[in-house]
């Protein structure tokens, strides 16, 4: 395999850095060919690999959000990647690769992962200023540009030459950009690859409807200038010219292979690569094509999956593997156009011979959904079947929920039930998955069968899954597109209830109800006291998880004091005595400091209280001051001493808003962009004291070095030089996690009112003791979800959730200040309530590095001893 | 079960709490701790009985409980700031460290019955919330070795 190197490392060269290279770099790390190898890669575009499926969101997210590789460099050594240079040359005979810097290097194998360019018909006037393609980041930031409104507010006019898939996708974006919108297509209807002709008129209505003007059948004839060199608009055939500012050209896409032709590599005749199964071109076995830009049998692939399997091959193959051979792929589609479901897949046009149509069309509801079948081939010992249906393909338009179950039943050849139009019907269930063979692949991005799936929740299995959650994780199912989730989730469903798993979401005896549902049960009835409650809709008198569980449910919807009446009696520890219990039965006390910023004033009545209670202080990662070994009955002096001076709680003890961390952003770091102090203070002020399932963490960067770490909280906001961009579902501890970018580039009160929404969203929905990072996990459709929710505000609950936050925020007292004037709330905090004057003789301490530390009861010495391996703890339930 | 009634005279202990020997009654010393209305339902407070931290817990239909207040898990003197509630008809106190749940009847650790920790006698004499003691040793907290 390897070239004579005579002692060198081989060098592989990758031309091209896009969503295919990119995954031949990520693969040939990962398993292991650059320990043997060194990678070079030129790419041409001026930033690393991103996703170009998700390219539309670009305009909410931002490239960051996009990007594959943020930082440019890949974690190895041995790769080396060049961005901005193109390759210009290529010499076969001495492996040499000319480059647009004026430089050149050399190879021992040639890996071209080039990919497409947006197909330009040779229309006169396709250069003029305004015209435009749909392809990289560049291009959408330019048409951006040229369809802001104009300087008298007037909407922009733009026209897209294409009504395929991707032409589609770019009159969305104008229209969301607030063009005006014409799509022009020369076929009689939208989508003619993969609809067919009902499944494309019912696809023009939807389209209609939302504003944009749709012309089939159309072909176009030239741009129009206005005589200044600029697009005055469309001139058609046979029709009247449409007036634009804008054209954007998306009618296909060309294999860019002239590198290859021009080093006379064999091209197959609609372009691309020529290559073997193996990916290796027919003419020169040390040159390599992978994703758009390669034609594996003649044939070239415009979607990113089968690019990825040809990455995966060529990687196996350099290291010597043999298995590894690219023989055709799945083109079925499945994606949400203009907020359109639109499905085709397999025989989508009942182009094998003897194929049927089945069809449901609900013209009022723009459903249209089509099932090609055909019969079945003879049972497996040879006997004719009669009256026996395999699925061939279908087209769904309008709503492809049930696409990912369809989908794998096509190849897996199963035999379609009696009444296959059950699988169509609006409100069917797929009560077939359990029917789906074994093999079928349920998850076609990332090739996960069915088999794989009962393999992960088998109860007696290695893995056991319990959840979907879990499962996803485990098998990678549904962590693409997402499109199979539904599917997924109903085989494990389906699997749970056949071996009498029961999906047991209920809080725990008391209550068969989950946190979300007791959340809209208190909602509805207006419960203000956990005995409504639990006498309504639950049975006993509760326990230490529901208990809790309502008053937080109660405080995030009442925000009363947490300690008034019944509630006390509901509350945790920490909770009720508004601190965090330590291992000696002391208590630690953590004033707030919003956003770590604090007076040289307060900070020497800190250390006065701590100094004159004797208590032992550290500081926190949060960016406050926890003082340790409070006596219970000495908190309410404590905390005289720090409201006077104008502390108040800092909920270090509740489920609820800890800090929001922040560095110290521009007014003082010569890098900072954006305040990012006075952002966090405000956010911790308006979040104070609100009550959710689990603790919230927060945090806010001046810029995008983030030294406030604000991706590790639930939720981040780093400055850009236009504003902030909000990231949601980090955390550290146990099983940390990033922040995901939930919108960019926002201002601040955009800003504001995201996280209001996000966060009550969040508070109404999770379970209990859920973070918000599994809580977006267990959502269907994800971070997705979210950011329809409360970007798009896809439920309509907006302003609902804005309201309510507000209803905390103008609510919000502090709870110490209320407790130290409330002798009844005052009366708990005593050692022996016979005997108030006598501290607690189990409560001992020592010193250790100068300050306190407690001693146990029953330890030997002040060294610690390990408890951990004898004490039984109670199990959870 | 009979709930123990506040309205004066001695009621003595409630059903299901052990008596501590079987001449309990004859030796049992009983101090005062506070008055009913200082406890709400469903708390717990600590009191010095007999030099011993001493929880004593109200439950929601007014049955009076006490156990020893030290938690053999935590070792920590802590019993009294747990949450109350039910686990089917028992009613039990969650240790506020790490949550094992106590019979209040029994002071049986309701997931490892090995684990016991003491209870007292409780009645409530003209509002007052007495708690009863047995002159000698201490009775003893069981399972966790309290080294
Ligand atoms: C708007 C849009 C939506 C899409 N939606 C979907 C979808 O829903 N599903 C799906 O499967 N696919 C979708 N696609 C297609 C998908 O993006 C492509 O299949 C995928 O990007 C192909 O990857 P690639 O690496 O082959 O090409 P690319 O990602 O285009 O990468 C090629 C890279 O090579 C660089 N390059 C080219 N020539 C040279 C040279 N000589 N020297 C150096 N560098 C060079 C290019 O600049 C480019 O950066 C969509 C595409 C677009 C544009
Ligand atoms: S994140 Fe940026 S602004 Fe903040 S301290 Fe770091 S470099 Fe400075
Ligand atoms: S890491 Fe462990 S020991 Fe340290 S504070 Fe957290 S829970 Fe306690
Ligand atoms: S099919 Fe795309 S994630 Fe499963």
């Amino acid at each position: 395999m390897s070239p004579t190197t005579e002692g060198r490392r081989p060098r592989i060269v990758v031309v091209g850095h896009g969503m295919v290279g990119h995954r031949f770099v990520a693969a040939a790390i990962e398993r292991g060919l650059t320990e043997t190898h060194d990678v070079v890669v030129y790419g041409a575009e001026p930033r690393a690999a991103y996703d170009r499926v998700a390219l539309t969101s670009f305009f909410e997210v931002g490239a960051e959000a996009l990007s594959f590789l943020p930082g440019a460099a890949y974690d190895d050594p041995r790769v080396a990647l060049h961005l901005g240079t193109e390759v210009v040359g290529l010499d076969r005979a001495t492996r040499t690769l000319a480059l647009s810097d004026g430089g050149t290097t050399t190879y021992d194998e040639l890996v071209l992962a080039t990919g497409a360019a947006p197909f330009v018909p040779p229309v006169p006037g396709k250069d003029l200023d305004g015209c435009f393609v749909y392809r990289t980041i560049e291009d959408l930031e330019a048409i951006r540009d040229a369809v802001a409104p104009r300087p008298d507010g007037a909407r922009r006019r733009g026209i897209v030459i294409g009504g395929g898939l991707l032409g589609l996708e770019a009159a969305n974006a104008l229209h969301q950009l607030g063009a005006e919108t014409h799509v022009v297509e020369m076929a009689p209807r939208l989508m003619p690859v993969q609809l067919d002709e009902v499944g494309g008129a019912t696809l023009v209505r939807h389209v209609e409807k939302l504003g944009l003007t749709v012309h089939c059948g159309v072909a176009s004839t030239e741009v129009l200038d206005d005589g200044t060199g600029r697009v005055a608009g469309l001139g058609l055939r046979d029709a009247e010219p449409i007036a634009a500012d804008v054209v954007v050209f998306s009618a296909g896409i060309r294999p860019r292979d002239a590198l290859a032709r021009a080093a006379e590599l064999e091209v197959a005749p609609r372009g691309g690569v020529l290559v073997d199964e193996q990916l290796r071109s027919v003419t020169d076995p040390h040159v390599w094509a992978i994703g758009e830009c390669a034609a594996p049998a003649g044939v070239m692939y415009g979607l990113v999956a089968p690019g990825y399997a040809m990455a995966e091959i060529v990687v196996d193959t350099l290291l010597g593997g043999t298995a590894g051979a690219f023989t055709g792929a799945d083109m079925s589609t499945k994606l949400k156009l203009l907020g359109v479901d639109v499905a085709s897949f397999g025989d989508a046009f009942a182009t094998t011979p003897d194929a049927l149509e089945l069809v449901f069309a609900d013209a009022v509801a723009g459903l249209y959904k089509k099932l090609v079948v055909g019969p079945a081939g003879p049972a497996e010992d040879g006997t004719p079947r009669e009256d026996a249906y395999v699925l061939l393909g279908g087209v769904l338009v309008g709503d492809a929920s049930a696409y990912g179950l369809l989908r794998p039943m096509v190849a897996s050849g199963m035999l379609l039930p009696d009444n296959p139009e059950e699988l169509i019907l609006p409100e069917s269930r797929g009560a077939l998955q359990l029917g789906l063979p074994d093999e079928a692949v349920v998850c076609s991005c990332n090739n996960v069968s069915k088999r794989d799936l009962l393999d992960a929740v088998d109860v007696d299995g290695e893995h056991a899954c319990a959840d979907l959650a879990t499962v996803k994780t485990c098998t990678s199912a549904g962590t693409t597109c997402g499109s199979c989730v539904p599917t997924v989730k109903g085989i494990i469903e389906d699997y749970f209830a056949s071996v009498g798993k029961e999906v047991d979401r209920s809080l725990c005896e008391h209550f068969a109800l989950t946190r979300q549902e007791l959340f809209d049960v208190v909602a509805v009835h207006g419960y203000r006291t956990f005995t409504e409650v639990v006498e309504a809709h639950g049975t006993g008198r509760g326990c230490d998880i529901c208990k809790p569980t309502v008053a937080s449910v109660l405080a995030s919807q009442f925000n009363g004091h947490v300690l008034e009446g019944e509630t006390g009696a509901l509350q945790d520890t920490n909770d009720a005595y508004l601190a965090n219990i330590q291992r000696n039965g002391t208590y630690s006390v953590v004033p707030r400091i919003p956003g770590g910023e604090i007076t040289p004033e307060k900070l020497i009545v800190i250390g006065e209280v701590a100094r004159d209670f004797g208590l032992y202080t550290k500081i926190t990662g949060g960016q406050r001051i926890d003082l340790f070994g409070a006596r219970m009955e000495e908190l309410p002096a404590i905390w005289t001493r720090l409201v006077d001076a104008g502390f108040e709680s800092g909920h270090a003890y509740g489920k609820s808003l800890r800090t929001v961390k922040s560095c110290v952003g521009s007014t003082w770091c010569r890098y900072g962009v954006q305040d990012s102090v006075q952002l966090a203070i405000d956010l911790e002020l308006r979040y104070r004291g609100l009550r959710s399932p689990h603790k919230l963490k927060g945090g806010v960067s001046g810029c995008a070095r983030e030294c406030a770490e604000a991706r590790g909280k639930d939720f981040g906001v780093i400055a850009t030089e236009k504003g902030w961009n909000l990231y949601v579902g980090g955390n550290g501890g146990a099983t940390p996690r990033h922040a995901e970018l939930l919108v960019g580039d926002v201002d601040t009160p955009t800003l504001l009112r995201y996280l209001d929404r996000f966060l009550m969203y969040y508070i109404r929905t999770a379970d209990r003791l859920q973070r918000t990072a599994a809580w977006v996990e267990s959502l269907d459709g994800g971070l997705e979800r979210v950011r329809e929710v409360v970007v798009d505000d896809a439920l309509g609950l907006g302003s609902e959730l804005e309201a309510a936050m507000e209803r905390h925020v103008e609510t919000y007292a502090d709870e110490w200040r209320a407790t130290l004037e409330d002798p009844e709330k005052l009366s708990r905090f005593v050692s022996f309530v016979n005997a108030p004057g006598t501290p607690d003789p189990a409560i001992t301490f020592t010193t250790e590095r100068g300050q306190i530390r407690p001693v146990l009861a029953g330890d030997p010495a002040p060294a610690a001893v390990d408890l951990g391996a004898t004490i039984p703890v109670g199990a959870p339930r | 079960m009979t709930p123990t009634t506040t309205t004066g005279t001695t009621t003595g202990t409630p059903a299901g709490t052990p008596a501590t020997g079987p001449a309990a009654a004859a030796t049992t010393v009983w101090t005062p701790v506070c008055a009913t209305d200082r406890l709400g339902r469903e708390r717990g407070v600590a009191a010095l009985v007999g030099g011993r931290a001493v929880a004593v817990f109200r439950t929601y239909d007014d049955e009076w409980f006490a156990l020893d207040n030290h938690c053999p898990f935590a070792r920590a003197s802590v019993l009294a700031r747990g949450i109350v509630g039910t686990r089917g008809d028992v009613p039990f106190v969650a240790s506020p460290m790490l949550k094992q749940p106590f019979g209040l009847r029994d002071g049986v650790c309701l997931d490892d019955p090995d684990v016991r920790v003491a209870t007292y006698p409780v009645r409530v004499v003209d509002g007052v919330v007495e708690v009863g003691t047995v002159a000698g040793p201490p009775p003893e907290t069981q399972g966790v070795a309290a080294p």
